[in-house]
């Protein structure tokens, strides 16, 4: 038992609720949303201290023992990514000021931020599949306001698509959860886990779950092929809701993948893992192609997210030790790393008002912090070293090459080059070249400003790759719970 | 009875398809309230229909029936009644903004149109 566990949740909860009295007052929504942020990081750097001092964390809330009523677990995977959601959330709150305008902060702007993040941070926390899913609403129903505020034709318009497709999948999670309950009779998830490994046969109607499950999560984190909503609705809010949306939405789907397919569905019978495996592949090969294709800036960047969500599915999919601390390495890697281009293609689309690669050239000459910032990120999502994207697609591939799915992984190593292509495919053709356009000045941009939180989470990121071996012990400790589900389980169900 | 169930779950299932399947915004938000409504009766069959008694605390040792799933489909009643007002809310700005409640003409985005 340890309260810790619940505050990262309380703590955005009660800044939501404050921020809705103060929505005329854009100056006070300002400072309360960044220090709410602030005191969160710090919340969430206690808590993965605590985590890996002691162990896997647990909340029974309200005190009913733990496989009946509602558990919150933070184990070291759910800490650490809980810590880059805070990361994330504050990054982005402080790129708002400066770029979302007044209309959007007077109507409850930085209060649905706010959810949007309780969402996120509790289906990462959660331990019982039913509050899963609830969280889940939360998440949408902020990211459904997200994406309509302010109100333009084209977000009303996607914002419809983008209703339906996760009205259609939410339907599908409660199917998929009626269908466990039946099964297992218990919603708790690490009791689930437990149960089902103690059969001695798998039934069949199993896999038809662990397949429902899969639809569920592989619609909500965009794999082949149930990706075809994601680049026309995460192309049109502003950019610091895009930022968000695609550091964090997609990241909480391949999160539940991970940890229903490594707790629940860790059978051999029913092909699941082979089927993991060809989705990621095709997913991989999808995303590289749009993102080579487009000349939108956007385009090419959300493109991108596809491709690292198969990266990430490829290292569960191999699912050896390797292979999933690579994955692990490469997941937190890419919410930071997609948080900062994207917020970093904003910049370019504040200064040259159009994301059409073609209609801009050599940004560097006036901008030259703003390229080199970009530059480094763009390395980083490639997977240079010594930067964040080396070790994580370094350790999946290897784990990949050790189990022998050689196909795979070099279809993981070509692509990483075209990734690498299309992000300086930008900087060669916006930053080099003539610069003979005149742009907006930098004071009408609030140039300073805008780029200051980009920097702080691309030395994040920086600091992130470098440092790899400290980190690599953290990662370790997230991973022993996805290779022996009996530590979660133990843990949760314990006393 | 878990029989008729099935039948009725499938029918709300198969009713919401077709209507998923058509143009019109409004009969896309009715098929979204029928796909729940069909969810919220599969939870209902799976937890067991009439097996025991009221599930209240007694000393005989009377089995009970599950309250769980009753709590659940609370639950994602409340939900899928929050987005669906949503949904209609969306629905109706969108009309007055784009001047048509037909999804065919809702196509593709600026950059690509």
């Amino acid at each position: 038992m340890n309260n810790l566990v619940v505050l990262p949740i309380l703590v955005p909860l009660l800044a939501a609720v404050i921020l809705i009295f103060f929505a005329k007052n854009v100056i006070v929504q300002r400072y309360i949303s960044a220090l709410s942020a602030l005191i969160n990081i710090i919340v969430a750097l206690i808590l993965v201290r605590e985590v890996s001092e002691k162990g896997i964390q647990k909340l029974d809330i309200g005190s009913w023992p733990a496989p009946f009523g509602i558990t919150l677990v933070s184990d070291m995977l759910s800490a650490l990514l809980v810590l880059s959601t805070t990361i994330i959330g504050f990054v982005v709150i402080l790129y708002s000021f400066k770029s979302i305008g007044k209309q959007r902060e007077k109507f409850y702007y930085y209060s649905i931020i706010q959810f949007q993040i309780i969402g996120v941070i509790g289906a990462f926390t959660t331990g019982d599949i039913f509050n899963m899913f609830v969280f889940f609403e939360v998440m949408l129903m902020a990211s459904y306001v997200l994406l309509v505020i302010g109100g333009t034709k084209r977000q009303l318009r996607e914002s419809l698509k983008y209703l339906t497709v996760n009205v259609i999948s939410s339907a599908f999670f409660v199917i998929a959860i009626a269908m466990l309950y039946s099964v297992v009779g218990t919603l708790n998830m690490a009791q689930i886990g437990e149960r089902i490994t103690s059969l001695n046969e798998v039934p069949g109607i199993l896999t038809v779950i662990a397949v429902l499950f899969l639809i569920v999560f592989g619609m909500k984190g965009a794999i082949f092929p149930l990706y075809f909503w994601l680049p026309g609705s995460y192309a049109v809010p502003p950019i610091p809701v895009m930022a968000l949306f695609g550091a964090l939405l997609t990241k909480v789907g391949v999160y539940s993948i991970i940890r229903t397919f490594t707790l629940f569905f860790n059978f051999e019978q029913g092909h699941l893992y082979e089927m993991l495996m060809i989705l990621a592949i095709i997913t991989v090969i999808i995303g590289v192609i749009g993102s080579i294709a487009y000349w939108d800036i956007k385009q090419i960047i959300i493109y991108n997210i596809i491709t690292a969500i198969g990266v990430i599915l490829y290292g569960v999919a191999v699912s050896t030790e390797t292979s999933l601390t690579g994955s692990v390495f490469y997941l937190i890697h890419d919410m930071l790393i997609k948080a900062a281009l994207f917020l970093l293609i904003g910049m370019i689309i504040h200064i040259t008002g159009t994301s059409n690669l073609r209609k801009f050239s050599g940004l560097i000459k006036h901008y030259p912090t703003l390229a080199w910032t970009y530059f480094i990120a763009a390395l980083s999502l490639g997977g240079i070293p010594p930067l964040s994207g080396f070790v994580g697609k370094m350790l999946t591939v290897q784990g990949g090459f050790e189990a022998n799915e050689f196909i795979g992984s070099m279809i993981i190593l070509i692509t990483s080059i075209l990734v690498l292509y299309s992000v300086m495919k930008i900087f060669i053709f916006g930053f080099w070249g003539k610069a003979d356009q005149m742009y907006v000045s930098k004071e009408n941009v609030s140039y300073h400003a805008l780029l200051m939180p980009i920097i702080l989470i691309v030395v994040i990121s920086v600091f992130y790759g470098v440092g790899a071996e400290a980190v690599h012990s953290f990662i370790a400790q997230a991973v022993e719970p996805l290779i022996n589900p009996e530590i979660y389980i133990e843990a949760v169900l314990k006393e | 009875m878990e029989i008729l169930m099935a039948i009725i779950i499938g029918v709300l299932f198969a009713t919401a398809t077709y209507l998923f399947l058509s143009k019109s915004i409004l009969r896309i938000i009715i098929a979204s309230g029928l796909l729940s409504h069909g969810a919220h009766l599969l939870i209902l069959t799976m937890g067991g229909l009439k097996k025991g008694a009221v599930p209240l605390v007694n000393d005989i040792g009377v089995s009970v029936t599950d309250p769980l799933p009753q709590a659940l489909i609370l639950t994602a009643i409340v939900i899928s009644f929050g987005v669906t007002a949503l949904f209609l809310v969306i629905a109706y700005r969108a009309y007055q903004e784009l001047g048509t409640d037909n999804i065919d003409k809702m196509r593709g985005t600026e950059e690509n149109e």
